[in-house]
């Protein structure tokens, strides 16, 4: 019991100093709020990123500050809708956003893809507090394969 | 009856009075456009130089006074109609509030800083006194409702003088693109310094929310 009650103890106080000392907040007490760290610019490249899963919808590597997409417009398809492509240089949206819920193709952007930023996110270029393990699929399905790399 | 006749006894003189006035008024016009033909008696030549000078200055610095007055964001905003809708609007926008404090106010961008031009907009404006005393616009839907056709009058302005309110900060001469994203880079070498094509074309909408931009080129 003494030995339970010794570890308990240590744990406890091995959390404290680590939720003051080592954590994302910083050194900030539990029932404190931290000063807000500051807001990292947006990435603002044209290169296009890799998708890291096939159904991935792409990031917007560019910055989209004030561009508006309501009922009045939409500032993206300036640049990515089909008829602006070949002045723009951007690419496409696909074709599966002229589709309804039906699986219909419509004539031009299907209302429910309309809002771009739904599922299109744009970049920061904020260093990540926590690292990414993430292991690509192609990665993962070149251990098997006989020239993978184990 | 006799209700009757009162009014019928008061209105009765009043037409004499009136034609009593304009009859002197009459006179005094007759008598001033005398005074003014014949040569002065009693002043001259070099006081009525002078003193025509300085009313020329006052009367010049006075109007231009009262012009500039006319061009400040205060005197824009001061209608309801700009203060809650437009002026709204370009409050969240880098027109307003950016990194290096400079900003744009509503004449930076509307009202052409050319004299003769920014007279006959003044003259344009007076439709907009007139559209406020009948409250064409005011309410948010009735603003609303006709932002495209008041949008359509700017994009047509920015477009005749080559976006001229625009370029009197934004100069293609001195943009270091070098400085820019490489999008902007791309846009700005093939269409703006080509002349193909001016501010207006791209920028759109970006000190005010957009009408409704179906039909609108090289929109959706």
């Amino acid at each position: 019991m003494m030995l339970v009650a010794a570890s308990v103890a240590a744990g406890s106080s091995a959390l404290l100093a680590q939720s003051v000392s080592s954590s994302l907040r910083g050194p900030t007490p539990l029932n404190d709020e931290g000063p807000a760290p500051p807001i990292q610019p947006m990435k603002n490249t044209a290169e296009k990123e890799v998708r890291n899963y096939p159904e991935q919808p792409p990031v917007i590597p560019h910055a989209i500050d004030g561009y508006q997409v309501d009922m009045q417009g939409n500032k993206c398809l300036s640049c990515h809708a089909r008829a602006r492509t070949a002045e723009s240089k951007a690419p496409m949206l696909s074709i599966t956003h002229f589709m309804d819920r039906d699986g219909q193709f419509l004539a031009s952007v299907s209302p429910r893809r309309f809002f771009c930023t739904q599922c299109h996110v744009p970049q920061s270029t904020a260093n990540p507090p926590v690292s990414n393990d993430f292991v690509d699929i192609d990665t993962l399905l070149a251990h098997d394969k006989p020239g993978g790399k184990r | 009856m006799s209700s009757g006749d009162i009014p019928e006894g008061a209105k009765a003189p009043v037409p004499d009075k009136r034609r009593g006035l304009v009859r002197r008024a009459w006179q005094f016009v007759l008598d001033l456009i005398d005074v003014l033909l014949k040569p002065s008696s009693i002043f001259g030549l070099g006081v009525l130089v002078l003193a025509g000078f300085a009313a020329g200055v006052i009367f010049w610095g006075g109007f231009n006074t009262a012009l500039e007055l006319t061009n400040t964001e205060k005197f824009c905003t001061g209608c309801h109609e700009m203060k809650d809708n437009v002026f709204a609007e370009l409050k969240s926008t880098v027109h307003f509030s950016n990194r290096s404090g400079v900003r744009a106010s509503c004449p930076d961008c509307h009202v052409p800083h050319n004299w003769t031009d920014k007279i006959a907009r003044k003259m344009q404006a007076s439709k907009e006194v007139w559209g406020h005393l009948f409250g064409t616009i005011d309410t948010r839907e009735k603003f609303t409702d006709r932002r495209l056709e008041l949008a359509l009058h700017e994009w047509a302005r920015f477009k005749a003088n080559d976006s001229l309110e625009c370029r009197n900060c934004h100069s293609a001469q001195s943009m270091d693109i070098t400085k820019q994203s490489p999008r902007a880079v791309e846009a700005h070498q093939r269409f703006l310094f080509t002349g193909e094509k001016t501010c207006i074309d791209c920028h759109k909408g970006i000190a005010h929310h957009l009408p409704d931009m179906r039909g609108v080129p090289g929109w959706q």
